[in-house]
């Protein structure tokens, strides 16, 4: 392997992983957000037990987030060094405005949210919330600005002497229509992972409180009643992520098909132009996907996806490849095929089956409902794990697909690396952060496992906490609490500490 | 003053920022070791800057999002030559912010001493690897006509930088000590008392040592007046903290060790300008006028900046209002 594999490989693992706790905060914190509020609202216990829940699981997963994420700041810089000084002037402000925008509102407020149990009015605690969440979103759009830059390059022009790409429209920038529709693909798949891991947990509880009985801790009667709240909203959110990421998608298609044509071929293997072009579902072919020796197809499908026609005609890899090398020289402009071709499928069908898991978790759990069979067990532990694959199969496929070029028709990946990195440099940091991530990523799953295990937790602390403000405007209790410190609550242990 | 000078002003406060307020909680994290007596005393160090230290840890990233943004040559350059120092403090970061989080989730004795661990070193590592990283943009760096790196890890680990890392080490350390006496009650605060009066006088030879050095070095630049009025600030701040923590005006103390850690900012930026990045050989140095980002760029970034960097300065400000109240081994809840 040379460099520029080492350092794709670098930042491909770096990135992927980091993109595995990335979609769990984004639709974790709203989810989290809605049944505070929905405390607040009711007043009601179960909501806010839940809130402390999955709360919990949202802070173990933000965690570790936000730690790679650090990463991601700098890594431009390590390995990319020519690509950062050939697409900064454009590249650097939507990270620049992620940062100051997005990432300190987050990270500042999601501080104020942890500690702020038992210590601050309640009203404005479930603003932090609302706040961190928002801040995910923005935090989103402007990293897939930055993204889709490097699919779509629009709002530049080159600038010959200093050998790099200017901006010329920043408005441009953001309102690129990869942004547009990724932008809603994207959240509508994150919302897929919470809803998963919110339905999959409460459901595992549901269905072992049902199954061992005599197992379950005291009160299990009104949890078992909470967590059929939580498989509600976790399952809904999973089939409205999955309806909203397929229609995002089949728009995605369209526009893909516009500004990088070869990506969609390169989904489809599809080597030959055809009008119209049939969708193949699976594939037996050869390892390099030249030849296909079995497959199931669907007619018409391609076509559609690609050009909302039926009868629409897709252009094939060798057209595409032919049209390339008149207008950017002679060079193999092809994806790694095989690589587009499964993660594009992979990422649907897991989707697919994340969404038909959810909807049979509703119909199985109608009007008190609770399935009893192992298997129903084992699908609650499974489906977290479906959207987590969809959204870094459907990653793996935008970026692979856009190779061979780093910035689309402007700079080829090979180009864009750190002039002077040695392989063994590389190598050395690559097996350093794989190493790391590794561990990273058994310990949050761990962690993730022991704390959606026990039942819901005590809450009569912060029950106490809610109660005494609600009414009024929301302000005594905290500011008592947080006041001076000479009165009777003084010595009182913290609510929450680390 | 042109939009880039700007830029290399508002990345200086940003730095500056970062090192007077995650100065002190890798000062704390510091603390976590040999000065906190058992679990309970460090657990009222860590919830210190429990609520805040990820806010703090920002000021970090949005320098370096606005040195990219702003500076594209300065952050190609400057991160590809720092390669192996700057992994080494992504790797430290990672574990320190992990252990906060996760040092309570699991209730073992072996797993609470890995991730203090994590937490010591976690703190003192980047403290002083950022310390040698930001001396060595004032020491300049071997570069080609590309601006590209050409030394290696010797062009970096010089006596200068490491000086510069030791002081920010120290200064951490102080910062972190009056933060722990202006933020806890009972024991705990006589001791970080005693101990931030017991630093103060080796703290300030040693950032007088590297103020003079870099003075001495770098003397005659367009900026050598403020580098030397920040030289002379960071003294008289570590005095005058002395003072204050001796008073037991642990505000004051705090205000001053502050006031010292954007002091030490000064007289490394006032000693780049206007460089961002010199070059020790003849060619490649970088300078805020060939490293900037176009006007148009430096506009955009500029109507962003002057709204939210207040705005941000507010929240946060309001943040540390609301989390006033000191705490001690009493408020710690039973894990």
């Amino acid at each position: 392997m040379d460099v520029v594999d080492l350092a794709r490989w670098q930042f491909g693992i770096t990135t992927v992983v980091h993109y595995f706790f990335v979609p769990f905060t984004i639709s974790m914190a709203f989810l989290v957000a809605i049944m505070q509020t929905m405390w607040m609202r009711t007043q009601d216990e179960r909501w806010l037990r839940l809130t402390k829940f999955f709360g919990k699981l949202l802070l173990i997963n933000l965690a570790v987030g936000v730690v790679t994420g650090l990463v991601q700041e700098f890594q431009f810089g390590l390995n990319w060094s020519d690509f950062s000084r050939f697409v900064g002037d454009i590249f650097g402000a939507p990270l620049a405005m992620e940062a100051l925008l997005a990432f300190y509102l987050e990270s500042v407020f999601v501080g104020v949210w942890i500690f702020g149990w038992g210590r601050i009015p309640p009203k404005i605690h479930l603003a932090t919330i609302w706040v961190t969440a928002f801040a995910t979103l923005l935090s989103a759009y402007f990293i897939l600005a930055a993204n889709s830059f490097m699919q779509n390059p629009v709002g530049y022009e080159i600038n010959e002497e200093a050998g790099r790409a200017e901006l010329t429209d920043f408005g441009a920038v953001l309102t690129n229509k990869v942004t547009l529709v990724t932008f809603p693909h994207t959240i509508f798949a994150a919302f897929m992972v919470g809803g998963a891991v919110v339905a999959g947990v409460a459901m595992w509880h549901l269905v072992k409180g049902r199954r061992e009985p005599t197992a379950a801790e005291p009160g299990a009667p009104s949890d078992a009643i909470t967590f059929r709240h939580a498989l509600r909203i976790g399952a809904v959110a999973v089939l409205i992520g999955g309806v909203g990421a397929a229609v995002s998608g089949d728009l995605q298609g369209k526009v893909m098909t516009e500004v990088q044509p070869m990506k969609m071929a390169a989904a489809e293997a599809l080597y030959d132009t055809q009008q119209p072009a049939p969708f193949s579902l699976f594939t037996v072919g050869s390892l390099d996907g030249s030849q296909a020796l079995y497959s199931i197809e669907i007619p018409y499908l391609l076509s559609f996806l690609s050009t909302g026609s039926f009868q629409g005609e897709v252009q094939g890899i060798n057209d595409i490849q032919q049209e390339y090398e008149q207008l950017y020289g002679p060079g193999d402009y092809t994806p790694n095929i095989p690589a587009t071709y499964w993660t594009f499928r992979l990422m649907v069908g897991f989707g697919g089956l994340a969404a038909a898991i959810a909807a049979w978790q509703l119909w199985s759990t109608r009007r008190g409902r609770v399935p009893t069979s192992v298997w129903a067990l084992r699908a609650t532990v499974v489906l977290p794990f479906l959207p987590l694959a969809a959204n870094t199969f459907g990653w793996v496929f935008t970026e692979m697909g856009r190779q061979p070029w780093l910035v689309f028709g402007l700079m080829p990946t090979a180009s864009g690396v750190t002039p002077g990195s040695t392989a063994g440099g590389v190598f050395a940091t690559l097996a350093s952060f794989t190493v790391l991530y590794a561990g990273l990523t058994v310990l949050w799953v761990w962690l993730l496992a022991k704390h959606a295990r026990p039942g819901l937790p005590d809450v009569s602390a912060e029950a106490r906490w809610g109660r005494s403000s609600a009414g009024e405007d929301g302000s005594s209790a905290g500011d008592a609490a947080a006041g001076s410190g000479d009165d009777d609550a003084a010595d009182r242990p913290l609510t929450f500490a680390y | 003053m042109d939009l880039a000078t700007v830029w290399f002003v508002l990345v200086a406060v940003l730095w500056v920022g970062y090192l007077a307020l995650e100065g002190f909680d890798f000062g704390v994290g510091m603390l976590t070791r040999g000065f906190a007596r058992g679990d309970r005393e460090r657990r009222v160090l860590i919830n210190t800057i429990g609520p805040v230290w990820d806010g703090n840890e920002v000021w970090m990233i949005t320098a370096v999002g606005a040195t990219f943004a702003a500076f594209p040559e300065w952050y190609a350059t400057a991160w590809a030559a720092y390669y192996a120092p700057l992994v080494v403090i992504l790797m430290s970061l990672i574990v320190r912010g992990l252990a906060f989080e996760y040092r309570a989730k699991h209730d073992t004795e072996r797993w609470r001493r890995w991730w203090d661990r994590a937490i010591f070193w976690g703190s003192a590592v980047p403290a002083f690897t950022w310390g040698v990283l930001l001396a060595g943009f004032v020491q300049g760096l071997p570069l080609d006509g590309r601006h590209d790196f050409t030394g290696g890890l010797a062009d970096i680990v010089t006596p200068y930088t490491m000086l510069g890392g030791a002081v920010t080490v120290v200064l951490s350390l102080l910062h972190g000590a009056h933060y722990v006496a202006l933020k806890t009650v009972g024991d705990i605060r006589l001791r970080a008392r005693a101990l931030a009066g017991r630093l103060a006088a080796p703290v300030a030879l040693l950032a007088a040592g590297f103020a003079g050095w870099t003075l001495l070095d770098r003397d005659g630049g367009p900026m050598s007046w403020l580098a030397w009025l920040g030289g002379v600030g960071l003294v008289v701040a570590l005095i005058a903290g002395r003072a204050a923590i001796v008073q037991r005006s642990e505000g004051w103390a705090f205000t001053a060790s502050f006031t010292a850690m954007v002091f030490f900012g000064v007289v490394l930026f006032a000693s780049l300008y206007p460089n961002v990045l010199p070059s020790t050989t003849d060619v490649g140095g970088l300078t805020i006028a060939n490293a900037a980002s176009s006007d148009y760029t430096l506009t955009v970034i500029t109507w962003v900046a002057v709204p939210f960097v207040p705005l941000v300065v507010a929240y946060q400000t309001w943040v540390y209002w609301m989390f006033r109240r000191r705490i001690g081994v009493q408020h710690i809840p039973s894990p």
